[in-house]
């Protein structure tokens, strides 16, 4: 498992074996390589970069081409154990609708980003009144594909709003460090949150 | 290669005889597990790879996808490309000699399906000593086949692969096959499809049937690249005669066209496009179809194509991930409308090719 960053590593705990699985924005593949090869996971990756599809085909995993912008209406309802959503969020046009859609097709959904609340980009913003760069968001205001970013308290804030049941919650940073204040003040210290929301239960 | 056993077809008639030309390319492995069927579309025949001669001015029609180190490297493969029943490049069709008549079919050749050639096609593979295909391949009409040969007789192929092509045709679609056979059919030279016995062919229906079909194979964007308003002579002359360079091409490919092939024929596949329709079984439920299917899928699509467009490949897509198949889909970016499956571009060309890499043959 060394060689998945480490939120992969977490998610790779959370996901029960024989599971079928769509990975949204999935990237190169790597983590449904790793669990298919160890956790014996079926399913689909859906990413649309070129490259990282061809990478997929290269690791044999299920890959399909497409924009999560337009909607996830090719899958049915309750059709996968999870559906994972890994540093996509924040790029997305509408991160609403899709965590909706992921709920409409997942039992289970998991969802990652980077949290915009940590203490370094309130420093970098207070201290240069600038929006912040770093080694995880290098980008410019003006190229950046992260065009929703957020905080873990307004993904918490935004989960209780649409009465979404957060099931598990875990707090990395890039370099998998065990860390008390960010266990403490996820918020200010995380620098990866993750999240398991359950399936929508219909209200009563 | 000829066939004695009767061939019961979709129609209801039989073939009691018949003959398949077919090329192969590469070596069949010692276990026979590296053969790869590919099917050809609707104008196209068994002449899918290199050059017969150095007179050729063209290659095979899939020569970009076809050969050592392409995407099915005949250095692995073992690739047979059948002409289909009903063709006229040389396997029994319409031109051939019918045995009870001792005359040419004309039209009382059998209507043939995708079903029927599927049927043919493995009994080509059994004469071969092929009990499995390694992949069915093809694109538009034969991607067709390939899908059909996975849901017909799951066990006797181990990927299907399925490029620019369609679970169903459209009413459109279905509108544009029904013009072109009007075209033919109202040729006075077509002789209610007799015309062999007239000496005649019904070239000019054949012409503009293949005009609007080449349209449909081009996308807007291509047409306005390649020719815009380019005028064939200097200025306009206000007469009906050829004034767009756009007219002059699709004059020249209806006469080049018509020049090589039979009208009947043409007839003939555009049928078996119209009937294409295999979720009909499970009364329009193409994942309830899937539900036997066991070969691992790789689709592709090409943003431009109006005639097959992607969104027709999703429906494939989405009918095998609600089976829960194994299945991989790609969109690529070109303006060549549906032929871009035979034009080289190096993001399909790679992702074929890194698809065809993964596919186990023992060596």
């Amino acid at each position: 498992m060394s060689e998945l960053r480490p939120e992969l590593q977490k998610i790779c705990e959370w996901i029960e074996p024989g599971s079928r699985v769509l990975d949204l924005g999935c990237g190169d593949g790597a983590l449904l390589e790793w669990l298919q090869k160890n956790r014996q996971v079926t399913g689909y990756g859906v990413e649309i970069n070129q490259q990282d599809v061809l990478s997929c085909l290269k690791k044999n995993v299920n890959i399909i081409q497409t924009d999560l912008d337009a909607g996830l209406t090719d899958f049915a309802d309750a059709s996968f154990d999870y559906v994972i959503m890994t540093q996509a969020l924040q790029a997305l046009h509408r991160p609403d609708k899709t965590l909706d859609e992921m709920l409409r097709v997942g039992r289970k959904s998991i969802v990652t980003f980077p949290n915009f609340g940590l203490w370094k980009c309130r420093l970098y913003l207070s201290i240069n009144g600038r929006m912040p760069v770093s080694k995880a968001l290098p980008a410019q205001w003006y190229d950046t594909k992260n065009i929703h970013l957020c905080t873990v308290n307004d993904f918490e804030n935004f989960c209780a709003q649409r009465s979404m049941t957060i099931s598990k919650r875990g707090i990395v940073d890039y370099n998998h460090r065990p860390s008390t204040l960010m266990k403490l003040w996820p918020n200010l210290f995380g620098e990866v949150a993750l999240y398991q929301l359950d399936e929508k239960k219909n209200a009563i | 290669m000829h066939f004695d056993e009767v061939l019961s077809l979709v129609c209801g008639k039989v073939l009691e005889q018949y003959d398949i030309v077919y090329e192969t390319y590469g070596t069949l492995n010692a276990k026979a597990d590296n053969a790869v069927l590919v099917c050809h579309a609707l104008s196209a025949d068994h002449h899918a790879a290199g050059y017969h001669s150095k007179e050729d001015a063209k290659p095979g029609w899939w020569d970009i996808c076809i050969g050592p180190g392409k995407p099915i490297d005949t250095d692995k493969f073992f690739v047979v490309s059948p002409c289909n029943l009903g063709h006229c490049s040389g396997s029994t069709g319409p031109r051939s000699i019918n045995p009870d008549t001792s005359i040419a079919y004309g039209k009382d050749f059998p209507m043939m399906t995708v079903v029927d050639w599927v049927n043919y096609q493995q009994r080509l593979a059994d004469k071969l000593g092929i009990k499995q295909w390694a992949a069915v391949a093809g694109g538009s009409l034969g991607g067709m086949q390939a899908l059909q040969w996975a849901i017909q007789f799951p066990d006797k192929l181990r990927h299907a692969i399925v490029i620019a092509s369609a679970p169903k045709l459209s009413a459109q679609n279905i509108a544009f096959n029904a013009v072109a056979r009007q075209a033919i059919m109202n040729d006075p030279d077509f002789h209610d499809g007799r015309y062999y016995d007239f000496d005649t062919v019904p070239s000019n229906g054949l012409k503009v049937a293949r005009m609007l079909g080449h349209i449909t194979y081009l996308s807007d964007d291509a047409m306005g690249d390649k020719f815009g308003r380019e005028l064939k002579n200097d200025q306009l002359n206000y007469d009906y005669g050829v004034e767009f360079q756009v007219e002059s091409y699709l004059r020249y490919q209806g006469e080049s066209f018509a020049s090589r092939f039979d009208a009947n024929t043409y007839l003939l596949m555009t049928k078996a496009l119209d009937y294409f329709d295999p979720a009909e079984e499970e009364g329009g439920d193409l994942s309830a179809v899937f539900e036997k299917v066991k070969a691992k899928f790789f689709l592709a699509s090409f943003t431009t194509d109006w005639r097959f467009s992607p969104e027709r490949s999703k429906e494939i897509v989405s009918a095998l991930t609600d089976a829960n198949r194994d299945v991989s889909y790609l969109e690529f970016e070109s303006n060549h409308g549906h032929d871009a499956f035979l034009v080289e571009n190096d993001d399909y060309i790679g992702a074929f090719k890194a698809y065809m890499q993964n596919i186990e043959v023992s060596t």
